[in-house]
């Protein structure tokens, strides 16, 4: 070999121009979900701990969680369970090694987006 | 690491844009990536046209015709060009592909065309394979037995000669690893879906006489279990094989012989 510098390679570009399609984004559902029910988690913790502390502080903690703001994060959590929760079974489906041709994946996908967006409307007309 | 954005060294700018061939009447816009490691400068995204009446129909004719006729300092791997050696590999209209099989036709709009993602580029559409090549080393490519040597050929039944097929025909073109999120986050301790079939493929072999170090090797929370079933790996084989059906069967395994 010749004499040969050092390069600082660049790091090919991938979420820049990688296509979102039902692999991916059902994947990163999940992961979002599942996080963001930590919060909404803590929140309801929050709430429960307010009504044991004080009568007033719960009306405060009530008036945040019953706001139209705190109707829209309930709701949003409503649906992040729903989607969680069918996408769990998918991937325990998954890994009964089942489901893994790709169109049956994809398909199963779909059925989480529409049947968590189907379960929430019938949970709040319930509710 | 997770880090959802490029490095500093490696944001794209915009680049050159090649005039049109003469007298084409039937041209197709190109965008490809580009850097050059002798300029000092960042990656950039150069626009060319490609006269479709004067190319063949793959997006690995317009790369050879941009490369003949208007730009020879375009740099990226071909040979066999009927989808068998896996050399031009790169990502085209958003996927990973083989430039060789795929038509411009499939694509709607301007094509663009990127190296492998997530990976060091050595120049333009050439990604840095050594790591990838070692995780494939680091499976044991080969067979291997324990007992002695038979007088002729190792043998084997055609029901068990049918468990490899889907297996391998893979041409290590990297296309599902590097599209991959979890190898483009951990890829540095994550064997990715292409070492991992290659791992199914001998596990699986009938001949093979070291299953149980296979596995053993493979027991880590990372070699294996960074599989997330997220299945970008078989969406995009060029082939059309199950790598995440082979890492799960991998995982099955594992399961099986600890109860």
């Amino acid at each position: 070999m010749a004499e040969s510098t050092e390069v600082e390679r660049p790091l090919s570009p991938h979420l820049q121009i990688y296509r979102p399609q039902m692999t991916s984004i059902s994947s990163i559902l999940t992961r979002i979900t599942g996080n963001a029910l930590i919060v909404a988690a803590a929140l309801i913790i929050w709430w429960l701990l307010a009504a044991a502390t004080s009568e007033s502080y719960f009306a405060t903690a009530d008036a945040v969680l019953t706001s139209w703001f705190g109707d829209l994060v309930l709701t949003l959590s409503l649906w992040a369970v729903w989607y969680h929760y069918l996408a769990g079974l998918r991937h325990l489906y998954f890994d009964a090694g089942k489901g893994l041709e790709i169109e049956t994946a994809e398909r199963l996908g779909w059925a989480c987006v529409i049947g968590s967006v189907v379960l929430t409307v019938i949970t709040l007309l319930l509710v | 690491m997770v880090q959802f954005t490029l490095p500093k060294n490696s944001k794209i700018t915009t680049g050159k844009t090649w005039p049109k061939p003469e007298g084409a009447s039937n041209a197709r816009k190109f965008q490809i990536y580009r850097w050059n490691p002798d300029d000092g400068q960042n990656p950039r995204v150069d626009t060319y046209f490609v006269d479709l009446d004067d190319c063949g129909p793959m997006v690995l004719d317009a790369l050879i015709y941009i490369k003949n006729k208007i730009d020879p300092t375009l740099t990226f791997r071909r040979s066999c060009r009927e989808g068998i050696c896996g050399s031009c590999a790169m990502n085209i209209d958003g996927i990973n592909t083989l430039a060789c099989i795929y038509g411009m036709d499939e694509i709607k709009g301007d094509v663009k065309i990127y190296p492998l993602p997530h990976m060091p580029v050595v120049k333009d559409l050439l990604p840095d394979l050594t790591h990838f090549y070692a995780q494939h080393e680091s499976i044991m490519p080969w067979l291997e037995t324990k007992t002695n040597r038979p007088a002729k050929e190792w043998k084997q039944s055609i029901e068990d000669r049918e468990k490899l097929d889907g297996l391998y025909e893979c041409v290590m073109c990297a296309c599902c690893s590097t599209s991959c999120p979890s190898y483009w986050w951990n890829g540095d301790k994550y064997l990715g879906p292409a070492a991992l079939l290659h791992a199914y493929r001998w596990i699986i072999d009938s001949r093979d006489e070291a299953t149980g170090e296979r596995l053993d090797d493979l027991e880590d929370p990372f070699k294996l279990y960074r599989c997330h079933t997220i299945m970008n790996c078989t969406k995009t084989c060029p082939k059309g094989l199950n790598p995440a059906k082979a890492i799960a069967e991998i995982k099955k395994m594992m399961v099986d012989r600890h109860v």
